[in-house]
């Protein structure tokens, strides 16, 4: 039997006919107006070429000063503000201070020594077991040994107190945000832009209003730290509460449960899953956030990091980076375990005993090693004699190998610094701010819409300014020469991986594992081939954020519905042509998004790259800090910000308006 | 007031879109199909009345997108109506604060959806005992009555299972246990059987009506399937876009539909298992036989008694002879009037 469906088509709009539309001509020719009127207009001013510095709105300095007058002499009625910040730091560093007794210190108060290592050793691998099995305990277990055996130990536990103490305070308060930006429209409307701008911040930027406010060392970097891990977190509670099936929402309802009771016992156990991978991603950032916090003073294995970095101690400085990778690797294999631990059918109806077995073992292992640590001391504290280092070895190997290949590297790296580097950033300087404007303008509007064409056209324009226009380019052209050299080696290995599954294990495998470290890592290997420079910077820039353009053209293209690839073939396509006609294409909106990834973590590197020396907006932040150049810190830091996000809605957009076409969700 | 009347809808309408409320006056309450398609509007349910009796079982079906779940959801308002009146128990259900809502959900209504909504992280017991816990019902208390309907709903033995170890009919079986926990007056079922296996659906329909023969609640079912429908209806509601087109008994709806729409539903019902003897009789009482039948038996049931005698049968209701069967009435009773 039909039935009638009710046809929406549009009515054709009379008042399209007359004039044409914007929307009509074709973008590149809007370009190549642009670009001309550009010309002629930089010809005709100077200030298109360079804003003049009077017309600097000097925003900068205002935040600057605003942030030395609050941390001076604010204050309402004999209560400055000063002192609030000092009662908070206050608070966060009772937690801080035990976490560190009992890590490594020893309960100073109480006269007891901290946990013997040995006993820290194995209950993360206690831990591990618990939440994957024997081959993650093992794994687990080791990655701290490797801490203990390189005399690593108190280093590590200076920054894991920093993680510890860390993730709780930001996951509550990033559960609590996400759980009211979801229950009011008006609040998700405020935090949810807020978010993106502070995840598209730098770590770095971070930073620099913490130092003002609190001063230097752990505290500051706590703060910082929480500050910075929140949005992640509140963003997968959003996901989490929305994804929750509304048949188990209204069961719930239909329980009689009220607004609270179906919060926390129905929605939040049923999204338990992505709130488990909001916690990993708040102990992601949070250890990255640690080890970049040695910049203002927070010890542990990032300060001994930057040191080695400092002093060209390279053997050590691989040392030390290794620990951090392995603390990454172990907290992120750890808790990715736990949110994906199956529910233990087998421990129902066991005894207690066997449902606790976890927290037994480590409790004996605990009382054991701590009796063990009143004889051996080794126990306790390994001492120094006890642990190896190959910093030495490893040094002259270092400088042996950078010697050798320095006679081949360095005239590649000249070559392309002089013949392609310089003239490609001079070019991007000699670009009339207007065109950039206008061009951005005018893509937004084709791409996605009038909304996001002023949104884009603002940023820009804020950027101009707030007098940024020269390191923002500086900043664009170094991310741009990384993302183009990164898709060039990262869509083919995806592309590699797709076409042939035996190796796409292995690479998805690297692929996750190199997501997980600190980009301050990857500024060893750098320094040691390269030294310093723009190569420098774009080769670290490559290593940090090639990882997406690899995964997203894997996923893309395997994403492609068999019966097109199918229809390819037996309309007698060979293997290229496939490829080039079919699969790309259909996958080319997904691939795009993860080049929008690349950018957004290219962008983030360059804030680190600062440390190698640049001109860029990282390296504003980066001489922001010691200065207490408060507001120029944090308007580079949005500055970066204010990139990424253009680049991201107008690659969003057109994902968006190419997915719509080509059919796929 | 009609004392038996649990359920009374009145000119009830759900809008999906924009501004549902303003729209729906600015059209003085009664828009056209053409006005809401101009709007953008879905008219999910349109200017729906009736009620649900005390102890009946409804059943509605209706197309899909026909506004039937709609109906339900907003007679448990987990959505709001746009407009309309609604009483439960003669009190008004549309006004009713929030805590009084919650307050007849724990007691007064019990829902089985489609896909089940069981909760994941909870074993078979704490599922269905979940009801009685958000009312604070102590543990024993709650366990005792929780494992008393997993019994009646046959999946003793399965308490500690989790959702995802069981299959599809026994996951019904929870939700139905669950939504039977709080004793609730009115029972509603979202097509609860059709995301099952026919073998399955058969024994749970089986069950179903064995539930209700002990319980004998107030129901309404949702189902796409006229034997289904017919297998547990008392009365039979038809939707179409949004509106309730037939609201009759099975046989009625067969015998008599309103329109053709209707009687797409009814074309390849088992007649047999609808019609009885008093619908297909003629009403003089010229029967030479002895023999009668009583008026209200199903056709089905005394066919080959009626096909293999040579003379009518009387036909009798209530001690009376009130007409007359032959093999012509219960050939055309059985495979519909000659010449159709
Ligand atoms: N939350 C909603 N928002 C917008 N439209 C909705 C919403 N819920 C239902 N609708 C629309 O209302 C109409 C009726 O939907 P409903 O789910 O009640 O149909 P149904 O008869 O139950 O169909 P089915 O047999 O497929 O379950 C449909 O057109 C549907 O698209
Ligand atoms: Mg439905």
């Amino acid at each position: 039997m039909t039935h009638p469906l009710q046809s929406t088509e549009p009515v054709a709009r009379p008042w399209a006919a007359p004039h044409l539309k914007l929307a009509q001509i074709p973008l590149l020719w809007q370009f190549a107006v642009i670009i001309a009127a550009g010309i002629a207009l930089s010809a005709l001013w100077g200030g298109a070429l360079r804003w003049p510095d009077i017309w600097v709105i000097p925003l900068a300095s205002w935040i600057t000063t605003f942030f030395e007058w609050l941390g001076n002499d604010a204050g309402i009625g004999g209560y400055e503000f000063r002192d609030l910040t000092r009662f908070l730091a206050d608070l966060l560093k009772q937690p801080l201070r035990w976490a560190e007794y009992v890590l490594y210190r020893g309960v100073r108060p109480l006269d007891l020594p901290p946990v013997p290592w040995v006993a820290i050793v194995i209950g993360v691998g206690i831990l591990g077991h618990w939440a994957g099995g024997r081959k993650l305990a093992f794994f687990a277990a080791g990655g701290l040994l490797y801490l203990a055996v390189f005399g690593l130990w108190r280093d590590s536990m200076r920054t894991l107190a920093i993680v510890v103490v860390a993730v709780p305070f930001a996951v509550v308060i990033g559960l609590w945000l996400g759980i009211w930006a979801e229950k009011s429209r008006r609040a998700a409307s405020v935090v949810s832009p807020m978010f993106d701008l502070m995840q598209a911040t730098p770590h770095m930027a971070y930073l620099v209003p913490v130092v003002i406010l609190f001063g230097f060392g752990q505290v500051p970097a706590l703060i910082a730290t929480v500050v910075f891990a929140m949005p992640p977190m509140a963003r997968c509670v959003m996901l989490a509460l929305q994804t929750v099936p509304s048949a188990i929402t209204e069961a719930g309802k239909m329980s009689g449960c009220t607004p609270r009771q179906l919060l926390w016992k129905v929605q939040i156990p049923a999204g338990k899953r992505i709130l488990m991978l909001g916690v990993n991603q708040v102990v992601m950032q949070t250890l990255a956030m640690a080890v970049i916090a040695s910049l203002v003073g927070a010890t542990g294995l990032g300060q001994k990091l930057l040191t080695s970095l400092q002093q060209l101690k390279l053997g050590a400085a691989v040392e030390q980076g290794l620990g951090i990778v392995m603390i990454a690797v172990v907290l992120d294999r750890i808790t990715q375990a736990w949110a994906n631990r199956p529910t233990d059918y087998a421990a129902r109806g066991r005894s207690w005993a066997y449902r606790h077995r976890h927290a037994l073992s480590f409790g004996a292992v605990l009382v054991v090693s701590v009796l063990l640590a009143g004889i051996f001391k080794e126990v306790s504290v390994l001492p120094k004699g006890m642990t190896v280092t190959f910093g030495t070895q490893l040094d002259d190997a270092v400088r042996w190998f950078a010697k050798e290949t320095y006679g081949v590297i360095q005239p590649v790296r000249d070559f392309i610094t002089v013949n392609m580097l310089i003239p490609l950033r001079n070019f991007f300087l000699a670009v009339p701010w207007p065109i950039v404007v206008a061009m951005v303008g005018a893509a937004g509007l084709r791409l996605a819409g009038r909304g996001t064409a002023m949104l884009c056209m603002g940023l820009v324009l804020a950027i101009v300014l707030f007098g940024f226009w020269e390191p923002a380019v500086l900043t664009v052209y170094l991310v741009l020469s990384a993302v183009i050299i990164c898709i060039c080696i990262g869509v083919p290995i995806g592309i590699w991986a797709f076409r042939s599954p035996r190796v796409a294990r292995p690479i998805m495998a690297i692929c996750d594992t190199l997501q997980t470290f600190p980009s301050f890592i990857y500024l060893i290997p750098v320094i040691m081939l390269l030294k310093v420079g723009d190569l420098a910077n774009i080769v670290a820039i490559l290593a940090y954020a090639t990882v997406p353009a690899i995964r997203y053209t894997y996923l893309g293209l395997k994403r492609i519905p068999d019966v097109t690839i199918e229809a390819a073939i037996t309309n007698g396509a060979t293997p290229m042509q496939r490829l080039l006609k079919v699969e790309l294409p259909v996958a080319l909106p997904e691939i795009m998004l993860g080049i929008n990834q690349t950018i957004m973590m290219a962008l983030s590197m360059v804030a680190i790259t600062a440390l190698i020396g640049s001109r860029d907006l990282g390296q504003e932040i980066y001489r922001a800090l010691p200065t207490a150049d408060t507001g120029r810190g944090i308007l580079a830091g949005l500055a970066i910000a204010a990139i990424g996000i253009v680049a991201d809605r107008l690659i969003q957009g057109w994902a968006n308006t190419r997915k719509k076409q080509l059919g796929v969700k | 007031m009609n004392s038996d009347v649990k359920i009374r809808c009145r000119n009830l309408w759900k809008l999906f879109g924009p501004q549902p409320e303003a729209f729906l006056q600015e059209h003085g309450g009664h828009p056209t199909s053409e006005a809401l398609d101009e709007g953008g509007y879905i008219g999910a349910v349109r200017d729906v009345s009736f009620d649900v009796h005390d102890g009946e079982i409804l059943v509605i079906m209706g197309l899909s997108g026909s506004g039937k779940s709609t109906l339900i959801r907003c007679i448990s308002r987990l959505n709001d109506p746009t407009a309309g009146q609604m009483d439960f128990d003669g009190k008004d259900l549309l006004n009713a604060t929030d805590a009084e809502l919650i307050e007849i959900r724990r007691h007064k209504m019990g829902m089985v959806f489609q896909n089940f909504g069981l909760l994941p992280n909870r074993d078979v017991l704490s599922n269905v005992l979940f009801p009685l816990e958000m009312q604070g019902m102590a543990r024993d208390e709650r366990e005792a009555k929780a494992r008393e309907m997993i019994e009646l709903v046959g999946l003793t033995g399965r308490e500690a299972d989790f959702p995802a170890q069981l299959s599809g009919g026994q996951q019904q079986r929870v939700g139905i246990a669950r939504s039977l926990a709080v004793d609730p007056d009115v029972w509603f079922l979202d097509e609860p059987f059709s995301a099952l296996d026919p073998l399955i659906r058969a024994e749970m329909q089986d069950e179903f009506i064995r539930l209700q023969k002990v319980l004998k609640k107030t129901i309404v079912f949702i189902t796409h399937d006229f034997e289904e429908a017919i297998k547990l209806a008392d009365r039979i509601g038809i939707m179409k876009d949004g509106q309730m087109v037939q609201l009759d008994t099975p046989e009625n709806i067969v015998l008599n539909p309103v329109n053709d729409y209707v009687a797409e539903f009814a074309r390849n019902a088992p007649l047999d298992r609808i019609v009885t003897v008093g619908a297909i009789m003629l009403p003089e009482k010229g029967a030479e036989s002895s023999q009668s039948i009583d008026a209200s038996d199903l056709i089905g049931d005394v066919a080959r008694q009626v096909l293999s005698s040579e003379v009518p049968f009387a036909v009798a209701h209530g001690g009376k002879i009130v007409g007359s069967v032959g093999r012509e009435q219960m050939l055309d009773g059985l495979y519909g009037p000659e010449g159709q």
